[in-house]
């Protein structure tokens, strides 16, 4: 590896330093807290690249590993590393940092150094989540997240932040007790906190099952998977610009990235067993959300909704291998859905990222969320209106644009485990499309709708740079997606792997 | 074949409408029009010359450009297979593509949207080239969404009108409902053979054809083939436009002529017609999935016709006569006629094309007037356009010797061959939509170019011939329409022009029965002077004569007598009555349903009574001031870090 040892670490402590320091510079000096921010955001960003290069993706070994003791009479260690797994969602955590710091520079004008100290130690948190190869480790990073983005909302949020904000943190602290419930068991069955301890560690398949349900339970919240999804809209439609895209491109990505780094290789009997209920939970979210969404008439909720809908697609493509090793015996074809989970999780993380920063544009301006509202925008905005209509065709799956990747490879995954589920999934060509191009018909065309909308401007160079990033994102992963898959290539086979081999004790 | 000879042909058009669409304000109008022309006029010189290649002898190119992705095996790439059949498409959408880019400088030129258009049409022409050309089912559905999105923006192009944000909206929820069934087909493939690859596809067909999937509880569950194909079908009912997904079409007026010509006549909306042809290797496994093509395609060319002979619209006249069209491609498919469908489809993008482009002119001509019930007479004043219609309309009504009537009589006597279960029907059909096909084809012709003028005071005061711009691409497309039948049938339906791209049963090659039979084709011609078509044709022009500039008062007379029979038609058969009232509505009413009763009332009716300390503690935390719970969450962070950096300094 060409890179220092403690990239993780840099990257990790890298913008929770710079959050720390903007505190420091305080709310007095707002330019000099912008400029440190971006160049903060920005050089983590830029230390992913090297890490990139460096990766080894023959491998499905952790690399760029630390190890240090941290809590020794728990046998805690302060332990990292990465692979195919969670190398793209650290890139894409520090990817879609930027466009929010760049996002906010001229809007916020409450508190904003302490506005992009939350994002940047937000940053770092969500870093360390991905890298944490000790649970205990994971756990309190996993919770420490949770503060900056209570705060997010709870400071620059909307009306009903308080509510909002303590939905979010009853759901999403509920499902974490279990998931501390179950990471102690394990701990006291293996002797010490470490993942890949875990996963050797054999069970039997009572244990697994509740390990399972604790885990899952932690998982789907935050996903969020049907039916433990309502906090999703409120916290969105409280949250600002900046927090609803975190919030949906990068933190509810933590659990699905839960359910292929815990659930899947630790309790493989068990999620075989239970595998029909994630598959049923996953293309409910498909098609119920998808009707649910279409009837929203407030833009960030329509959005929130359609990221359930979308996020259906990765828990379906992490437990479609047991449903295709019944149907046809082997487990060709498993990958695909793995593969597409992976990818729909990067690539909803720029979508829907790149459609909340589009609404915060018009919210910018309009102060309303409401779709009746707008009407006509693209008359007075056309640079706008084609990024919007952009985004919202690859919302809708559309080949060319990262959003069809996952959904495709997760299509032809189904229909190797079951006709029926391939047909519920592939509804989403039908709802997504309709949800999406509905709200683009009502907002984006049409005759200008009213005289507020008339005044409207059109993107200034900031707000058409951060737009333009996440559009390059977005056809670069639909045109060639090829090298992330590869990346992911070693790790998936290995989880495939894991997941296809019983840890239930024999004899 | 030079590789990157054809990779120039679909990214020259590309790259122009990328210039044209982003740097289109700083090119200005002039040079995105250029710009477009002759990168489209290159790919259509390219195209000619691949194609030259292939008749004379050149192997068909099947090679990989690039690995899209790789995953678990199966390789999904971006690449060509250019062989006689694609090679014949390639010529078809290049060359009505340039004939619309030209007729567009004079059509568009008012409006402010002048680069966009043009950008629009160059990106349609790449991702239709990319859709031909492809050699593998990823790019065939990325070929097939594109042209979808590229219709969608194009339907809309006057995004400010209601209407057209309506119809691109229900074009491409339409196209949807066909790309369900299309991608499930794909999975299908791809389930059954391990690849996306056509060959891989085609070469294992009959090892499907043995195969079953099960779908439904019953025992031996369904020929899988049939499954694979009816899919893959869905997807061209979809985009070409069959019953019962056509509803779009119509609609899909609302956008710009040109386009209505190129996309939503000669190139797109028979993509449909040649996916079916391009898996013939597939299609021809299965017998059920070939009936289900057939009586899909015999129903929409009789009674979409109907739906011309009670419209005013000129272009809605010329829509409803290209579902119909489609309607027989779908029906020669169906009867595992693959070469005669694609041979129709050539014809009629000349001729389709060319009709479409003369209502633009007679639009523009009259000032953005369409209703037929307020011209008449035009003959005199826009002679170009009268005389390149009429050899448009004779060869949609298949006389002899135009290219329509090479096309649609052997395309009749191909179904009459068939024995396929339902081809009885169809041969019904596609006969009787000759007389039909006559009757709206002259109805639209008279009531447009002859009688007395009925144009009204604004019309006759801006009333202003079109220029050479747009008489040139009405000419240019006059002369295949005239022409090409009689010098192609016999070496494209019975030379073997296809060679391997088309693979039929031996038990099912009607073309080849026919073949026997024909004695070139002015015989062919001769042949069809004492044949029904040809007299069912006549008795339409003559009809369509009668009651338009006759006896007109007897026309309102049946349609009063038959008012029921009028509604029906004037309704469309109802289709969009019930698509809005009953399939949109219902969707609305069950999303509705979902979240507020699903979502707000149980899910959250739960956690909020469960949790019912909620309210109360919202109470406590709204006495928090938010300063408060800031620093203390704050402290909060700073606390677990240096709880996080003392365990780790004391090691």
């Amino acid at each position: 590896m060409m890179h220092g040892k403690d990239v993780l670490s840099l990257l990790i402590w890298l913008p929770i330093g710079g959050g720390l320091a903007l505190l420091a510079i305080g709310d007095a000096q707002a330019r000099l807290a912008r400029w440190v921010a971006l160049l903060v955001a920005l050089t983590t960003f830029a230390l992913c690249l090297p890490l990139w290069q460096g990766f080894d993706t023959t491998t499905a070994a952790f690399q760029y590993v630390e190890r240090l003791s941290w809590i020794s009479q728990l046998h805690a260690d302060y332990y990292l590393g990465v692979d195919g797994i969670s190398l793209p969602l650290i890139v894409l955590t520090a990817f879609m940092t930027v466009p929010v710091i760049i996002a906010g520079w001229s809007v916020v004008e409450k508190r904003p150094a302490q506005y992009y100290a939350a994002f940047l130690i937000l940053e770092g948190l969500m870093i360390a989540v991905f890298c944490a190869l000790d649970s205990l480790l994971f756990y309190f990073f996993w919770e420490a997240m949770l503060i900056p983005m209570f705060l997010i909302i709870g400071i620059w949020g909307g009306p009903r932040r308080v509510y909002a904000t303590l939905k979010f943190f009853l759901y999403t602290f509920l499902g974490s007790v279990l998931m501390l419930v179950a990471l102690i068991y394990l701990y006291l069955k293996s002797g010490d906190y470490t993942i890949a301890g875990f996963q050797s560690l054999p069970l039997t398949l009572i244990e697994q099952r509740w390990i399972f349900l604790a885990f899952l339970v932690a998982f789907a919240v935050k996903v969020p998977m049907w039916p433990v999804h309502t906090w999703l809209p409120d916290a969105h439609v409280e949250a600002p610009t900046g927090g609803s895209v975190i919030l949906a491109a990068i933190m509810l990505k933590m659990g699905g990235y839960g359910l292929l780094r815990f659930s899947l290789p630790i309790t493989p009997d068990a999620s075989r067993e239970l595998a029909w209920l994630v598959i049923g939970l996953s293309l409910i979210a498909v098609v119920y959300i998808g009707f649910v969404a279409l009837m929203q008439s407030d833009m960030k909720k329509l959005i929130a909704y359609s990221s359930v809908a979308h996020m259906g697609f990765v828990t379906l493509g992490a437990f479609l291998a047991f449903d295709i090793q019944g149907s046809t015996g082997a487990l060709s074809g498993a990958v695909n859905g793995l593969d597409g989970a992976m990818v729909q999780m990067i690539s909803h993380g720029l979508i829907s990222g790149a459609l909340f920063l589009c609404i915060g544009v018009m919210y910018d301006r309009l102060h309303s969320r409401e779709i009746s509202a707008y009407g006509g925008v693209i008359n007075v905005m056309p640079k706008f209106g084609a990024f919007m209509v952009l985004f919202a065709l690859a919302n809708s799956g559309l080949p060319g644009t990262s959003g069809f990747v996952g959904e495709f490879l997760v299509i032809l995954a189904a229909f190797k485990a079951n006709f029926w589920f391939a047909f519920l999934a592939a509804t989403t060509l039908i709802l997504g499309a309709a949800y999406t191009l509905w709200l683009v018909k009502r907002v984006i065309f049409g005759p200008v709708a009213n005289d507020q909308v008339a005044a409207m401007q059109d993107l200034n160079g900031r707000e058409f740079l951060v737009l333009a990033m996440l559009a390059l994102a977005v056809l670069a992963l639909g045109l060639w997606p090829a090298p992330l898959v590869q990346t992911m290539e070693a790790t998936v086979q290995h989880l495939l792997q894991q997941l296809s081999l019983s840890k239930i004790p024999v004899g | 074949m030079n590789p990157n000879l054809l990779l120039a042909i679909p990214m020259l058009p590309l790259v122009a409408a990328l210039m044209a669409g982003i740097g289109g304000r700083l090119i200005g109008r002039g040079a995105a029009a250029a710009l477009t022309i002759s990168a489209v006029a290159v790919s259509c010189g390219l195209s000619m010359q691949v194609l030259n290649e292939l008749l004379h002898g050149a192997a068909a190119y099947n090679a990989t450009v690039y690995t899209w992705l790789l995953s678990d095996g199966v390789n999904m790439q971006v690449g060509f297979l250019v062989d006689r059949l694609s090679a014949l498409m390639m010529v078809v959408v290049t060359f009505v593509s340039l004939c619309v880019h030209v007729y567009t400088i004079g059509y568009m030129r008012d409006d402010p949207g002048y680069q966009r258009f043009f950008s629009y049409i160059s990106l349609f022409t790449f991702a239709m080239l990319m859709l031909v050309m492809a050699n593998n089912f990823l790019q065939l559905f990325f070929g097939w969404e594109a042209v979808g999105v590229v219709s969608y923006l194009l339907i809309g192009f006057w995004y400010t009108r209601p209407s057209a944000i309506f119809a691109n909206l229900k074009a491409f929820l339409v196209n949807r409902v066909g790309d369900f069934g299309f991608l499930l087909g794909i999975a299908g493939v791809l389930y059954y053979t391990g690849s996306l690859d056509y060959q891989v596809a085609f070469n294992q067909a009959p090892e499907i054809a043995t195969q079953t999937l099960h779908i439904a509880g019953t025992a031996g569950g369904w020929p899988a083939i049939t499954v694979i194909c009816i899919c893959l079908f869905i997807g061209a009912m979809g985009k070409s436009a069959q019953v019962p997904l056509h509803v779009w079409l119509p609609d899909s007026m609302e956008g710009p002529t040109p386009i209505s010509a190129l996309i939503h006549a000669a190139t797109m909306v028979t993509a449909g017609i040649f996916m079916v042809a391009r898996m013939s290797p597939l299609f021809e496994q299965s017998e059920t999935a070939l009936s289900f093509v057939l009586v899909i395609g015999a129903t929409t060319a009789l009674f979409m016709g109907f739906l011309g002979i009670v419209n005013n619209d000129i272009k809605r006249v010329v829509a409803y006569s290209t579902l119909s069209q489609l309607g027989y491609m779908t029906v020669a498919l169906g009867v595992s006629a693959y070469s005669v469908a694609i041979f129709h489809l050539m014809t009629h993008a000349f001729f389709k094309a060319l009709l479409f482009l003369a209502a633009g002119a007679v639009i523009i001509a009259m000032h953005h007037e369409q209703d037929m019930r307020k011209m008449g007479g035009l003959r005199h004043r826009m002679p170009v356009t009268y005389w390149t219609s009429l050899i448009g309309a004779l060869a949609l009504i298949g006389t002899p010797f135009f290219s329509g009537f090479y096309s649609k009589d052997a395309l009749i006597e191909a179904v009459h061959a068939s024995h396929r279960w339902g081809s009885g029907y169809a041969y019904f059909c596609v006969t009787a939509g000759v007389f039909v096909t006559a009757f709206y084809t002259f109805r639209m012709f008279f009531m447009t170019f002859h009688g007395e003028s009925r144009l009204d005071q604004h019309a006759e005061e801006h009333f202003h011939d079109v220029g050479w711009d747009m008489k040139a691409p009405l000419v240019a497309l006059a002369v295949p329409s005239l022409l090409i039948g009689y010098f192609t049938i016999q070496p494209v339906l019975f030379g073997g022009y296809f060679g391997d791209s088309i693979r039929v049963a031996a038990a099912n090659d009607v073309v080849g029965e026919l073949g026997r039979e024909f004695h070139g084709a002015a015989a062919f011609a001769a042949q069809a002077l004492l044949s029904l078509p040809l007299w069912l044709a006549a008795a339409g022009v003559f009809s369509a004569w009668h009651f338009v500039l006759r006896r007109p008062e007897r026309a309102t007379a049946i349609q009063q007598r038959l008012n029921w029979l009028y509604r029906l038609l004037v309704n469309k058969y109802y289709f969009d009555w019930f698509n809005e009232n009953v399939l949109a509505r219902a969707s609305r009413a069950l999303g509705l349903a979902l979240w507020r009763g699903g979502d707000q009332a149980v899910i959250d009716g739960a956690v909020n009574g469960s949790a019912g300390a909620v309210g109360w503690i919202a109470g406590r935390v709204r006495l928090i001031q938010s300063g408060f719970l800031y620093s203390y969450a704050f402290w909060m962070i700073v606390s677990l870090v240096l709880i996080l950096g003392w365990f780790l300094v004391r090691v």
